[in-house]
């Protein structure tokens, strides 16, 4: 799948810009975009490292754990292969816990955290487990209740209520993660 | 409403850091060499998402600056505006799950020509706020851990921020009206 989506998207784009005559903008484009990865990668190094160093701190003192099983019951559901008390579960619960304050930057360090975990409990090395498809699905549906950017952007420009879309938000998300988890359930047991 | 959840996302993160530095001081755990432990993966895990990343990104923005993102949205324009779909809305739509940046760029640019308050800031407010980038996060969180074959993954995640695109728009039309 993803080989499909990362070879049409740089052939169509060039095809286009061929056909249109400004293939020079194909040149600019693999710089920028190489640029922007890397750029993103090392933006990534300060959270990452302040982070899983806060959640180590997290994980000794217990509190990973706790939460596991606070939750355990939903967890246990969503991800059914990983053993009770793995310290997958209590990072997958941070992540989730952070993605729901619309904390992304604490959300992917403690999501890619999660993913280590789970990559322990993975025979094939190279291929994604169901416990991880589920995590990402998980991730990629965006389960928020506070959308903090648009909120700040929303208040940038002035409206007059700039929660207002909290709500619309909240059942939206909904949706799509609920299409998520079913779909996930759908492919892993087929 | 808005004072409470500005305040909230003020709060949270200072709260959170004191509560477990605090909670594992009272358990014995020797907080600052436990960090230092901790945060040693920070960079290496950093590192192993560049090749994902610049990979994913190149492709991402030849397909953008190339102008065949564009010309993909007017050709399916018809198509959308016979469903009903604002079409103002069609490009952030189409952005939304390949280009994190692009899409909040999108939105801002949504927002600010619109006015927040009319259906059009509203719905991009909302589509903003509830799908992700999934192409983004596969990318990073696969990427991270040395995963090549991601299976069904990706294809669900699409599926769902197409679900969520809908859901936008039926949600905000019959919340605002």
């Amino acid at each position: 799948m993803v080989n499909w989506i990362w070879l049409l998207l740089i052939i169509i784009g060039i095809a286009t810009a061929a056909f249109n005559g400004n293939i020079e903008l194909i040149n600019h484009a693999v710089f920028e975009g190489a640029k922007t990865g890397v750029t993103i990668s090392f933006g990534l190094i300060s959270i990452l490292v302040f982070w899983l160093g806060i959640m180590r701190i997290a994980e000794e003192a217990g509190l990973l754990k706790w939460i596991s099983r606070l939750l355990q019951p939903i967890v246990q559901w969503l991800f059914p292969e990983v053993p009770k008390n793995h310290p997958a579960l209590g990072y997958i619960i941070s992540n989730m816990t952070a993605n729901l304050f619309g904390l992304g930057n604490a959300a992917t360090p403690m999501g890619i955290k999660a993913m280590q975990e789970l990559q322990q409990l993975n025979p094939y090395k190279e291929k994604a487990t169901p416990a991880m498809s589920t995590f990402l699905v998980l991730n990629t549906s965006s389960i928020t209740i506070i959308p903090t950017t648009v909120i700040s952007i929303r208040m940038t420009y002035h409206s007059a209520s700039p929660t207002e879309i909290v709500g619309t938000t909240i059942l939206a998300t909904l949706f799509s993660t609920l299409t998520a988890i079913l779909l996930d359930r759908w492919f892993r047991y087929r | 409403m808005t004072n409470i959840i500005s305040a909230l996302s003020l709060w949270i993160i200072p709260v959170l850091i004191s509560l477990i530095i605090v909670f594992a001081i009272w358990n014995r755990v020797p907080v600052y060499e436990t960090f230092v432990e901790g945060a040693k993966d920070g960079f290496q895990t950093a590192v192993q998402i560049i090749p994902h990343l610049v990979g994913m990104m190149v492709a991402i923005t030849i397909f953008r600056e190339s102008g065949a993102l564009q010309m993909l949205t007017q050709f399916l324009n018809p198509f959308f505006t016979l469903m009903h779909f604002p079409t103002e809305v069609f490009p952030l739509a189409m952005l939304r799950p390949i280009s994190g940046t692009g899409a909040l760029a999108l939105t801002t640019d949504l927002i600010a020509n619109y006015g927040p308050d009319s259906f059009i800031g509203r719905l991009a407010s909302t589509m903003q706020g509830s799908t992700d980038t999934t192409l983004y996060i596969a990318t990073v969180y696969f990427g991270a851990v040395g995963i090549k074959k991601i299976g069904y993954a990706v294809k669900v995640g699409l599926l769902a921020d197409l679900v969520g695109i809908i859901a936008s728009i039926i949600v905000v039309t019959f919340y605002f009206t």
